[in-house]
């Protein structure tokens, strides 16, 4: 969705793209998440501003290509919190992030079963995101691509870049890649956009990027009618983002899709790319979602998937060019949240390539703040 | 008296008897939107239907199209059936048996939780 979403704003912005993709359109990460575009799982700080301008971002887009086109739902999020202690928590949480900018509106429980009748009557409390939205990740990627390839953008599915080009000077110019048609494609800037794979991409050209996979299984069940009508999770989730455990983590986040099925995350493990599938983990999924809507209960699931989110050991995604590297650039690590912060990402990074005033200030995302905080 | 002529008030939990029977096995009714339906041991609801010259059973959410088996193996979800009140059971993978209530399903099946 990274990589869709540069090509996006690089084509926009008059530049020629060429999108070298090793799969299939959007078959990384994007194909094995929830299509999140939430500002209520967020702290104040850099990832906020960035959540911020995405948000917006996805709004004009969602104007400009056509919301169904994205299935971009902006329906609004409800965190619930089921104990005294966590209902606390979120109304500190939700004063400072109106504070930040967030629309974030203080509900009480009848206002939560008010918002979603099937939820539930074990809540204490909630809180209100209106700004909180959805689209379909991979209908999402693929259309932005589409939009890209209008203005002239060339995408090349099944095509791994194996190297980078050098110039005399040793700056990037360009990659190598496995195909036999288009086995070095040159370009002036060469942005590293492949997700959780990132830090290997990055290895080939000898610059370090510390991005890691954190595992997370996502449930899906019969199609039914709209059961559930914002995107709903529990408090404890806001709490398991930040965390740096490498323990198994599970929280609720339940939301409905266009085309009527019900997913229901969200588990986080480092477990490396490990992809065999944990039954343990899948029935905890399941309990806390039921505990949360009880008609689930009733409700088949029709299958399993999981993805491995990218993250960084601070949390903050990498975005901007490589000074150890010129004419590379990075926008990848953005752990749980690269549907949402896909758009913003990929606005900074035509800025930066076309030499426009960046809408947000890069340096908290340097790629190289990893060897200075070593050093 | 044969169960072919009185299927309303027979609730299909009596083998059939005759040469047809001991061809086959042990056979046995169930009902389908009000009609009987021989099945025989072991066979789906989906094999049942399709042996009674069904094709179809069920019309898509969205467009009202025709569905009935498609993979026949459990994994598309085309040819669901509400079972005994209980919707979206795949009727390629259900075993039929005496006496059960099979139903044409409506959209989701489960319009009651709408909101």
């Amino acid at each position: 969705m990274v990589g869709a979403a540069c090509a996006y704003y690089c084509s926009l912005a008059g530049l020629r793209v060429t999108v070298v993709e090793r799969g299939a359109i959007a078959s990384g990460t994007t194909a094995a998440c929830e299509g999140n575009i939430l500002l209520s799982d967020k702290e104040p700080g850099p990832e906020l501003d960035l959540a911020l301008l995405s948000s917006r971002l996805w709004r004009e887009a969602a104007e400009a290509v056509g919301a169904e086109r994205l299935e971009y739902q902006p329906k609004g999020g409800v965190v619930v919190a089921a104990a005294e202690p966590t209902a606390d928590g979120l109304r500190e949480l939700t004063a400072v992030q109106r504070a930040a900018g967030i629309d974030a509106v203080d509900i009480s429980a009848a206002e939560v079963v008010e918002r979603e009748p099937n939820i539930t009557r074990d809540v204490v409390s909630g809180a209100y995101y209106p700004q909180d939205s959805q689209v379909q990740p991979m209908l999402a990627a693929a259309r932005l691509l589409r939009e890209a390839r209008a203005r002239g953008a060339t995408v090349l599915p099944g095509t791994e870049v194996t190297g980078f080009v050098r110039d005399g000077r040793g700056a990037v110019r360009g990659v190598r890649t496995n195909s036999s048609s288009a086995p070095v494609i040159h370009g002036g800037s060469v942005v590293n956009a492949t997700g959780t794979w990132s830090g290997q991409t990055a290895g080939l050209a000898g610059v370090p990027v510390p991005v890691l996979p954190r595992r997370g299984f996502i449930l899906v069940t019969e199609p039914l009618p709209r059961v559930i009508r914002h995107k709903v999770y529990t408090a404890e989730y806001v709490a398991n983002v930040a965390s740096g455990s490498a323990a198994l983590e599970t929280s609720v986040v339940v939301e409905g899709t266009r085309a009527g099925t019900v997913l229901i995350g969200a588990s986080r493990e480092r477990v490396g790319f490990d992809r065999s599938v944990s039954l343990p983990v899948l029935r905890k999924l399941a309990a806390q979602a039921i505990a949360v809507f009880p008609f689930l209960a009733e409700v088949t699931l029709l299958r399993s998937y999981l993805g491995f989110r990218p993250y960084c050991p601070d949390h903050l995604p990498v975005i901007g060019a490589d000074p150890r590297a010129p004419g590379l650039l990075h926008a990848g690590g953005h752990e749980g949240a690269g549907i949402g912060l896909s758009t913003g990402t990929g606005r900074l990074i035509a800025q930066v390539i076309t030499g426009a005033e960046p809408d947000l200030d890069l340096t908290p995302f340097r790629p190289d703040r990893f060897e200075e905080a070593a050093a | 008296m044969s169960p072919d002529t009185n299927p309303v008030t027979d609730q299909g939990s009596e083998p059939i008897s005759g040469p047809e029977a001991e061809a086959t096995g042990v056979s046995f009714q169930f009902r389908f939107d009000g009609e009987t339906v021989r099945a025989e041991n072991g066979q789906t609801i989906g094999a049942a239907l399709i042996a009674a010259g069904r094709r179809s059973w069920r019309r898509t959410r969205v467009g009202g199209a025709p569905r009935g088996v498609f993979c026949g193996i459990g994994i598309c979800f085309d040819c669901l059936v509400v079972v005994n009140g209980r919707p979206n059971n795949r009727a390629c993978l259900v075993e039929a048996a005496p006496g059960d209530l099979v139903q044409t399903q409506e959209g989701a099946g489960h319009d009651d939780l709408a909101c």
